[in-house]
């Protein structure tokens, strides 16, 4: 426990005292700002409609909800960005520390390659956290236009956290199979995109098929938390990927040893 | 404290060390001197627990750098050939991230950031940024957080390469004054940082050890003599008597005598004998086995280490 406390807090001063975070939740928070903007605008032109056609119909307004109509779109945005920005913080977990040399140092003391690859998931993660946090500006702006729900947001954030925690722990994986960053950050988009076009053809694919596709699709389980309903199975298959990219991030560390390839 | 039994390791089909055996005594620096490619970083490399050893066995303070790899990483501190430093963070950060995952209990950890900041000379740029700091303040560096859990052994490949003169002089020092409270490995490819800094010295060359002794004997044995075995059969005593008496030799020796007679014998260098000493065996009338010049190799690997600083 120590030396994972050790090693996280290291791996989070590293983050915060270089350029690193900063970059990554600006980028993040301006494309998530661009996106809400445009999700923002298309509401206020569909609610002026409705106003417009009350009018015509000399009915009361229809009151557009804001939960679906604003809410829900602007996770699945959020969960999008994250699927292109989060390799791009996690291409540097393991490379940087082999291309750096100080993954000679790291695996010279006595500490286990379990208590690393957990420290550096977890940095990434709470990384991921308190950028979804400072996203909540946005989300809070949406009191102005309706009125959100506030179980669904939670339930929403939530998805959000553990969508990341997936990207964070393919990322991580790819990272401890090259030295070279650029390598690392293209091999786990690639596999991030391929998983979400898995999703997409789960619709040609065939009964069985289509099922498997559809299931180990990070994003196809976060819609029912983006609606507000939180599902243990959707958690449990989040967990279970995390788990799963922990593991290999393990083997692939531990087996470097053996091979003495670096 | 550290016992190296017929380590080898290979990359692929490629050997780069092979069946490399030495002893490192308690508070003895050793030198582990070799051409570059000779196979010092991946001995020093099995030894610190990074990689195994395709087969061989070592210990340290009498544990097996693979069977009981933690005991033997809580022991070592291991400077590997390009300091192990994260440039974002100050020298007192790492330095106390360092001493936290060697496991300095929590109590103790501020002292031996301070004592180990005074030994090697940070005290004035112990807040400023790694990244920040000349190539030689980073070696220091990379020295501190090898001494902070202040362990029995130290590993250091190659701790002087690419300082400047004064730096390495303040580096040798060091290294010096580690003797007798640590047992010390330093690897180099300089021959006279050997002589400088170690008491003993183990010569490896191609994935081999070709020598190993003090630096005096060695540098006596290669800067001033040639050496030559001869084995010849005839009346020992005789035999020994007249070879001692030609010219340029320095030193005849008996090796062992199973029905013949080896004689080792030191000459001169820059003369060769050899035409001389068959000349004095066969005018005899004694039976000349053999004759030829012994430890080519290990000349031939002081021509490629680097004499000049
Ligand atoms: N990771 C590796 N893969 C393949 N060959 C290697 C690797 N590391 C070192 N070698 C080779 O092994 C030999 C010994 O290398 P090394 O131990 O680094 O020597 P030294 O430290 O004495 O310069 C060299 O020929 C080197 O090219
Ligand atoms: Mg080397």
């Amino acid at each position: 426990m120590k030396a994972f406390l050790a090693l996280l807090e290291k791996e989070l001063k590293i983050v915060f005292s270089s350029p690193i975070a900063y970059v990554f939740i600006g980028l993040f928070l301006t494309i998530a700002g661009f996106f809400f903007y445009n999700i923002m605008a298309w509401f206020d032109r569909i609610s002026m409609q409705s106003m417009a056609y009350a009018q015509m119909y000399r009915m009361p307004p229809q009151p557009i909800n804001v939960n679906m109509m604003a809410l829900r779109p602007f996770f699945h945005n959020l969960t999008i960005i994250a699927l292109f920005l989060l390799p791009g913080f996690t291409m540097r977990l393991f490379a940087e520390e082999k291309r750096q040399g100080t993954l000679e140092l790291l695996e010279t003391s006595p500490i286990t390659n379990w208590q690393l690859t957990l420290a550096k998931f977890t940095a990434a993660w709470i990384l991921w956290g308190i950028t979804l946090a400072l996203t909540g500006i946005l989300v809070g702006m949406l009191f102005f236009f309706g009125n959100p729900e506030v179980g669904q947001i939670l339930s929403g954030y939530l998805g959000m956290f553990l969508v990341g925690g997936a990207f964070i722990a393919i990322g991580m994986w790819f990272s401890t199979l090259t030295e070279n960053q650029i390598v690392a950050f293209i091999s786990a988009l690639g596999a991030n995109l391929v998983l979400l076009s898995l999703g997409w053809l789960s619709n040609f694919a065939g009964a069985t098929l289509g099922k498997i596709f559809a299931n180990i699709d990070p994003i196809g389980h976060f819609d029912d938390f983006a609606k507000g309903v939180i599902d243990t199975k959707h958690i449990v298959f989040y967990v279970s990927f995390i788990f799963m990219g922990i593991f290999l991030s393990f083997m692939s560390v531990e087996s470097a040893r053996w091979r003495g390839s670096r | 404290m550290i016992r190296v039994e017929n380590l080898t390791r290979y990359y692929g089909n490629f050997p780069a060390i092979e069946d490399v055996t030495f002893d490192v005594d308690k508070g003895e620096i050793l030198g582990f001197l070799g051409p570059n490619g000779a196979g010092k970083s991946t001995t020093m490399r099995i030894l610190t627990c990074y990689m195994p050893a395709t087969s061989g066995k070592a210990t340290v303070a009498g544990f097996d750098v693979f069977e009981q790899s933690m005991e033997v990483r809580k022991r070592i501190g291991y400077l590997p050939e390009h300091p192990p430093l994260y440039p974002d963070l100050t020298v007192d950060t790492y330095l106390d991230f360092v001493a936290k995952i060697k496991g300095v209990p929590a109590q103790e950890r501020k002292k031996a950031i301070d004592d180990v900041i005074d030994r090697v000379g940070l005290q004035d740029v112990r807040n400023r940024t790694i990244r920040k700091l000349s190539k030689g303040f980073k070696q220091r560096v990379g020295l501190a957080q090898a001494l902070v859990h202040d362990p029995e052994v130290l590993i250091l490949d190659e701790p002087t390469v690419g300082l400047d003169p004064k730096q390495i002089i303040e580096v040798r020092e060091l290294i010096k004054s580690l003797a007798g409270r640590h047992t010390v490995i330093l690897s180099t490819h300089i021959l006279p940082e050997v002589s400088m800094t170690c008491q003993r010295v183990v010569i490896i060359d191609k994935g081999r050890v070709v020598a190993e002794d003090t630096p005096e004997n060695l540098s006596a044995k290669v800067k001033s003599t040639e050496r030559i075995l001869v084995e010849v059969e005839g009346p020992q005593d005789e035999v020994k008597q007249k070879l001692t008496s030609v010219p340029g030799v320095k030193n005849v020796s008996l090796e062992n005598a199973n029905g013949t007679a080896r004689f080792v014998i030191d000459s001169e260098l820059d003369k060769d004998i050899r035409k001389d000493l068959a000349n004095t065996v066969v005018s005899q009338g004694w039976g000349l086995l053999e004759l030829r010049p012994m430890d080519v190799s290990l000349e031939e690997v002081f021509l490629r280490l680097t004499t000049k600083e």
